[in-house]
């Protein structure tokens, strides 16, 4: 083995790196006066009062969450039919829905994007704050589609089967068997589709950019016309919260597991 | 449990909302996208219908070519980086007690979910002249006086290796939890210094995941849109930067979905190539 200081050192210089710029932001985020100073010049948790107390910013939060509160539960909607069908029949034509759920994940984001602003052009619906769930759903539905695939692919049929002897038509295999064992990955899903949506700028930049403000739009158009410690402490909001929801996962589900390593379980 | 075949309508019914969900809203704008490259641009509006190769023949300018390689050479810098990061880091992490290895997903997925604009924002600060590490450098008596380090292009590949960290260990993690680790100890047993074994054994066994990630994170750092914009001069303006350029500040949608159409050809040429090495890996198992 690779000797522990060489080990815990190159791992500590990674952590550093990524912690950097968060360290730098939140420091300031806590400036008394109206700049972006580091060291913070005195004290004050007021930017982070002002996401919910300026009507743009407190605006904004509620635009991204209602978006991805939807889009992420519209995500779901599709993936779990699909995934239920691709494991309960024998069809291998089918997959090629799985392949178009997972097609948006793959290719560069801003293709995405073009492909739903050039869309909704069309259709006449350009700007509505709808089509942003909308696009926002299939551009994330890779994530349910994924984590529910893995969750019934743990399924033993024998348990199927048994429930199937013993008179239990689909429907009752169903809601009695299938539900509570993929309820996790179900979960792990949606939470993965919310946070994502949540940071997403490209894709509600396009569809929605003059219409809706989003958080990450709003971010971007402070950038442009002016600097506020309020973006620094919103970007720590969003870093407390992916955080939270993943730190949640890891504790009520198998995070490894769900990220394609194998469980200790299945080691043995 | 017999998988059988679906025969009935009812049988199919679960599939229908999926696949009319992503044919609509994914197939048909994929296709609106490409039929709208070969459009006309109208000022007025957003384009007008027409059949010209105009916005691809635009491709044949000295610009676009420039923009064009320095697309590609830097998503190959950032992979290239990246995984010669990231792979000692993942190997090392597999070999961390489960529940450490837990607190480091959690925290790589924190930093891989955040925007490209909250990123973009806090690498500006951080390399900036009021808050950023040269203050670091002055108080230690390294530098006169505080410098802001952006924009140039050091800045834009930073922010870039950090967007793609977190997504390259992520990549990596699966193969190298699922090591066998009993081929590195036969050779620690025969006398090879561990960093010998790293190199002889380790690598070799995963010359084809290695390959696949790279592959991999090439293809999501040319999805970069934003950072080059933030932390960059207009000359390290990328592909994708160039696109969301045309299609909302220039007004241009035709232009811009032709270059899309470019971006996913060689988007999907790579993504053929990940295949085609993960396929010889099965193969070869």
């Amino acid at each position: 083995m690779t000797p522990a200081w060489l080990r815990r050192g190159y791992m500590t210089l990674v952590a550093l790196f990524l912690l950097a710029p968060l360290v730098v932001v939140a420091g300031v985020s806590l400036n008394e006066k109206k700049t972006l100073l580091f060291p913070p010049e005195g004290f004050s948790l007021a930017w982070y009062g002002e996401i919910f107390s300026d009507a743009g910013w407190r605006g904004a939060l509620f635009a991204s969450v209602g978006v991805a509160a939807l889009s992420a539960g519209l995500a779901v909607c599709i993936a779990l039919p699909l995934s239920w069908f691709l494991w309960r029949r024998w069809a291998p034509w089918a997959q090629i829905f799985r392949a178009l759920g997972v097609a948006p994940f793959l290719l560069p984001p801003v293709i995405t994007a073009l492909g739903f602003l050039s869309f909704w052009a069309t259709a006449g619906f350009y700007g509505a704050p709808w089509t942003a769930v909308v696009s926002h759903a299939i551009f994330f539905v890779t994530l349910p589609l994924v984590t529910l695939s893995l969750g019934f692919a743990a399924i033993d049929r024998a348990l199927v089967e048994a429930a199937a002897t013993m008179g239990a038509d689909d429907r009752t295999v169903f809601r009695t068997v299938v539900v509570p064992l993929i309820l996790p990955y179900l979960v792990s899903g949606y939470a993965f589709a919310f946070v994502l949506s949540l940071n997403e700028y490209i894709v509600a930049y396009m569809t929605v950019g003059f219409t809706l403000e989003t958080l990450p739009i709003k971010i971007f158009n402070a950038l442009r016309y002016g600097y506020t410690p309020t973006m620094a402490s919103v970007t720590i909001f969003f870093v407390v919260v992916a955080a939270v929801v993943f730190g949640l996962i890891a504790r009520f589900g198998d995070l490894p597991r769900l990220l394609g390593a194998w469980s200790a379980e299945e080691r043995e | 449990m017999k998988r059988d075949k679906p025969r009935t309508l009812g049988d199919h019914l679960p599939l229908i909302f999926p696949a009319v969900m992503l044919v609509v809203f994914f197939v048909v704008p994929f296709g609106t996208m490409i039929a709208v490259s070969f459009f006309r641009r109208d000022p007025a509006g957003f384009y007008s219908v027409d059949f010209v190769f105009d916005n691809y023949a635009r491709f044949l300018s000295a610009f676009f070519g420039g923009v064009l390689s320095f697309s590609l050479l830097l998503a190959a810098a950032v992979a290239v980086c990246c995984v010669v990061v990231g792979f000692p880091f993942t190997y090392f992490l597999t070999c961390r007690a489960r529940r450490v290895q837990v607190a480091w997903l959690v925290a790589l997925l924190s930093v891989l979910s955040l925007s490209e604009v909250i990123i973009g924002f806090a690498w500006s600060t951080l390399l900036s002249r009021t808050a950023g590490i040269s203050n670091l450098l002055v108080a230690v008596g390294l530098l006169e006086q505080p410098v802001a380090l952006v924009p140039n292009f050091a800045a834009v590949l930073v922010g870039m290796v950090y967007q793609a960290l977190p997504y390259t260990i992520l990549v990596l993690y699966p193969a190298l939890a699922r090591l066998d680790n009993s081929y590195l100890e036969a050779a620690l047993t025969l006398g090879a210094s561990p960093l010998r074994g790293f190199f002889t054994v380790i690598i070799p066994m995963l010359r084809n995941t290695i390959v696949a990630t790279l592959i991999m994170v090439f293809v999501f750092a040319l999805g970069a849109y934003l950072l080059p914009q933030i932390l960059g001069r207009p000359q390290h303006w990328t592909l994708s930067v160039l696109i969301t350029d045309q299609a909302i500040y220039q007004s241009n949608m035709p232009f811009a979905a032709a270059m899309a159409v470019f971006l996913v050809l060689i988007s999907l040429a790579m993504v053929g190539l990940t295949l085609l090495v993960g396929g010889r890996r099965e193969a070869g198992a």
